[in-house]
């Protein structure tokens, strides 16, 4: 039991959105009002779920296809692509990585999405993938268009792709969005502005790869993603049964 | 001047949006995609434990449900231990197990549920005492820039919580209810009921972890 128990890093909350952000109105009744309780790490926080490939099907990273009926989606065929790191710079590997967007036109197959858009009979819009052993992972799809969201009168999302992320341990969970290099509609965006930071709102840009782009049939956008290193505890005393 | 650290910046978080379900529970969101969706019951034929159903809504801080949000939870096993490579305690591991789950509340009622089976108590920081069985939470939703993550405690391990090192950092005591699950029988079964406060009279206990 005197086995080695790594912590992770303690989040950065500075490059974080707070809870309460007004100007995100709906954040205002859903937003704790007491402070968090500061954690140290147990073996409840360390450790997480892991995920096997043979979980997921052969399309499941594939938003062209995997849901395609009659043909393919419409849309600009697009690959995005990146590394999960941590804080520290090491790969994350066998990590679970799940994407989901609108469609081309800016509408979500969703039953309560009623913006009036078109359905893409061909397009599902999620999918999922798991980490190479260097963190690598990669997607195709089709670029997301922007829509209308209620919030002030006339609000609109740029277009973005969701991520959600595990990494080994369930303090490492996270959830967030990738935006596209060069949308117009990013700096007025009421979601990414609940970040407080500009380095940080930058950082959830991808930039668009031209060296990763397919000749004649897919344009990429790069996105790496980091999550909470773990800490040094090279003079620590262990931590029991860990 | 000084060395650069070279450290990272951990990714900022966004809220999961309106349409979470999607991405991470399909078949809520009103579509079949894959062959194989995540899923709300934790066990299998060969799990051992107590079968339980946890359940509960999410209310906001005007009191009315919130009938879109992502709860996912994380729990060691019947004896007490985690299924991941870090937990070396001397316990049974339980292959038919993996201590994960998701689900969303219900569009109509608000209701989520799980069917998993009550976790053993986890052995605490070094030096601590060990920790009284609990479940770990995580939210996310529209309206939630960040998930929130607490935890799940058993009214009826009165002894144990007493002793509990997380538990006892809540200062003030009352708070401490937010954390507890209280047991029901229902057709025989038994059903820990969980509801969660995000901000107002009764707001639930959220950690920074």
């Amino acid at each position: 039991m005197s086995a080695h128990l790594d912590e992770f890093i303690q989040r950065d909350r500075t490059i974080q959105p707070p809870a309460l952000t007004p100007a995100y109105k709906t954040s205002v009744l859903r937003s704790p009002r007491m402070a968090l309780l500061s954690l140290q790490n147990s073996l409840s926080e360390v450790t997480g779920p892991a995920f096997g490939k043979g979980e997921l099907g052969p399309l499941d990273n594939d938003l062209i296809l995997n849901y395609a009926k009659t043909g393919e989606p419409i849309g600009e065929r697009t690959i995005v692509h990146g590394r999960l790191l941590d804080e520290n710079g090491r790969g994350i590997p066998s990590a679970l990585v799940e994407v989901w967007q609108a469609n081309a036109g800016g509408r979500y197959r969703h039953k309560n999405d009623t913006y009036l858009a078109p359905v893409d009979p061909n397009f599902g819009g999620c999918g999922r993938m798991v980490t190479d052993e260097t963190g690598y992972y990669a997607f195709r799809t089709i670029k997301p268009g922007a829509y209308p969201f209620r919030n002030d009168v006339n609000s609109w999302r740029p277009a973005h792709i969701h991520f959600s992320l595990f990494g080994s341990g369930f303090a490492q969970r996270l959830i967030t969005q990738m935006y596209f290099e060069g949308d117009p509609l990013i700096p007025r965006d009421q979601i990414l502005g609940t970040i407080p930071c500009a380095e940080a709102r930058k950082r959830l840009v991808a930039a668009l790869d031209f060296n990763a782009a397919v000749p004649l049939d897919s344009l990429a956008y790069k996105f790496d993603i980091v999550l909470r290193g773990k800490r040094q505890t090279v003079f620590e005393n262990k931590l029991q049964g860990s | 001047m000084v060395q650069p650290l070279g450290y990272l910046h951990e990714t900022s978080s966004q809220t999961a949006g309106p349409y979470v379900h999607i991405g991470l529970i399909p078949h809520q969101a009103g579509f079949k995609i894959f062959d194989n969706d995540f899923s709300n019951d934790l066990t299998f034929t060969g799990t051992k434990g107590e079968r339980i159903r946890i359940e509960g809504r999410v209310f906001d801080g005007s009191g009315a449900l919130c009938k879109d949000i992502l709860v996912e939870i994380w729990q060691a096993n019947a004896a007490g231990k985690y299924n991941h490579p870090a937990d070396q305690q001397d316990k049974e591991a339980d292959p038919s197990f993996r201590g994960w789950g998701r689900t969303g509340t219900d569009f109509q009622t608000g209701v989520y549920a799980f069917e998993t089976v009550k976790p053993g108590p986890v052995v605490g920081r070094s030096g601590g005492k060990p920790m009284a069985p609990h479940v770990n939470v995580w939210l996310a939703a529209r309206g939630i820039n960040m998930g929130l993550s607490t935890r799940i405690y058993f009214a009826d391990e009165a002894a144990l919580n007493a002793e509990d090192p997380v538990l006892s950092m809540i200062e003030q005591g009352q708070r401490r209810e937010t954390l507890m699950a209280r047991r029901e029988e229902r057709d025989g079964k038994p059903v820990y009921v969980f509801d969660i406060r995000l901000q107002g009279e009764g707001e639930t206990v959220f950690f920074d972890i």
